[in-house]
């Protein structure tokens, strides 16, 4: 099934197979799909998701975590938290996976082109982001400053160690690490991830800052970076929510006047920092 | 003295100080280094010296018996270390942890209690600078005790 067949058809799952399974930290685990039917991939703007479905176990809504510019293969990064997830981690390659989407708005990478990328995230929430640092490490000259602030609970908790290491070595690139409970072996920040921001070679007027974890994390972080003069229409933060249809038809992730599945998951602070602060919501 | 004065003025925490604050200052700093695995200060010793680090990484640490030490946060480059020297009875609470090879400039709080007690207009500028310290760290504290990245079940 070719793409626009696709786009007709965003219920009906594709199958694709394991191709590789790589043990990321204790619970989390990244996994390369390919197509079953030869077919190339779908493209994928960074931000985007899919639904994954678990042949007899259901379906998960995950975030693409893999380089767009690799559109052969689908990569996600998942935590086993339930069910469904510790299903899906424990997919053997060779293993068939039925895949829907790529669904929602992703990060606002073409607007972003000539400016500073500020990208902070939590846990997991490095995973949604990875596909935006691909694209912008592969088109270098087209984007300014990039500052990667990364927290985690504990150091065997990081998420893609060698990458990391990997990125700050690039040119105009700082990328800072912090856990918030440290070893005694752990060398670097220990703190929130907000504590980072002291460090953090930030130029907020020429800037757009991208932020993916735990949704009250995201909450203080762009708390912060209005102190730091960002403004709320430059700050972009990529929602979670419970998705079920993926494409705004059965209104499970609704988030205000919202559809995370459609009108998200990436929205700016603008947006959905109102909403933020409500408890009913 | 005039290379001193430059870095301390340039720190954020003696930012906009005045210039004959700033001076009374300089008169209580001296420049240190720490090896990496060193201890800056240790718990329960006499709390008379604070930090400002130009280089390297402090860990604050709690010393718990039968298990390893626990970091509870780290203070890195421009940060302020300590302020138990200026709350009696001048005793630190915690250890600081050199986990990098530290370069810092050691500010005599001793001395400059001294010239708080005789001024009190440097004494109400410096406890305003220290208490914004004190509620950075506690909001970090209380950010980190929520446990953001646990599994929510």
């Amino acid at each position: 099934m070719n793409s626009a067949a696709i786009a007709l058809e965003p219920m009906m799952p594709q199958t694709h197979s394991v191709r590789e399974v790589i043990k990321e930290t204790p619970d989390t685990f990244t996994l390369t799909l390919q197509p079953e039917d030869g077919a190339g991939a779908i493209g994928f703007q960074p931000g985007q998701f899919s639904m994954l479905w678990v042949f007899g176990v259901g379906e998960l809504p995950i975030s693409i975590s893999g380089d767009p510019g690799k559109q052969d293969r689908l990569v996600y990064t998942v935590r086993s938290v339930g069910k469904a997830t510790n299903a899906f981690v424990s997919q053997k390659p060779g293993a068939g996976v039925g895949v829907r989407g790529p669904f929602g708005i992703g990060w606002p990478v073409d607007a972003a082109r000539g400016r500073d990328l500020v990208i902070v995230a939590g846990g997991i929430g490095l995973a949604p982001l990875r596909p935006v640092i691909y694209h912008v490490l592969s088109h270098r000259t087209e984007y300014g400053r990039l500052v990667l602030l990364y927290g985690a609970r504990s150091p065997r908790d990081l998420l893609y160690r060698k990458e990391l290491a990997s990125w700050a070595r690039q040119r105009d690139t700082q990328v800072l690490t912090t856990v918030d409970y440290g070893g005694l072996s752990w060398r670097n920040h220990v703190g929130v991830v907000t504590t980072l921001l002291k460090y953090a070679r930030l130029r907020p007027a020429q800037s757009v800052a991208m932020l993916c974890g735990p949704e009250i994390m995201m909450r203080f972080v762009a708390r912060d970076l209005e102190g730091h003069g960002f403004g709320r229409r430059q700050i972009y933060l990529s929602m979670e929510r419970n998705m079920k249809c993926a494409v705004g038809f059965c209104g499970h992730c609704q988030y205000g006047p919202h559809f995370i599945c459609k009108d998200g998951p990436v929205f700016t602070y603008e947006q959905i920092g109102p909403m933020m602060d409500k408890y009913e919501l | 003295m005039e290379n001193l004065e430059r870095i301390i003025a340039e720190c954020p925490f003696f930012a906009g100080l005045d210039h004959a604050y700033l001076n009374l200052v300089v008169g209580c700093a001296s420049n240190v280094r720490f090896e990496a695995g060193s201890y800056v200060f240790k718990e329960g010793t006499p709390a008379d010296t604070f930090y400002l680090i130009r280089e390297g990484k402090v860990a604050i640490e709690i010393f718990a018996p039968h298990r390893k030490p626990i970091i509870v946060s780290t203070a890195g480059e421009g940060e302020i270390v300590g302020w138990s020297w200026l709350l009696p009875p001048y005793v630190w609470k915690f250890h600081g942890h050199a986990v990098q090879s530290v370069r810092a400039i050691a500010l005599d709080g001793k001395c400059l209690r001294a010239k708080c007690e005789e001024n009190h207009d440097l004494g109400y500028e410096i406890l305003k600078r220290v208490v914004q310290i004190v509620e950075h760290r506690l909001d970090e504290a209380r950010f980190q005790q929520v446990d953001v990245y646990a599994v929510q079940r």
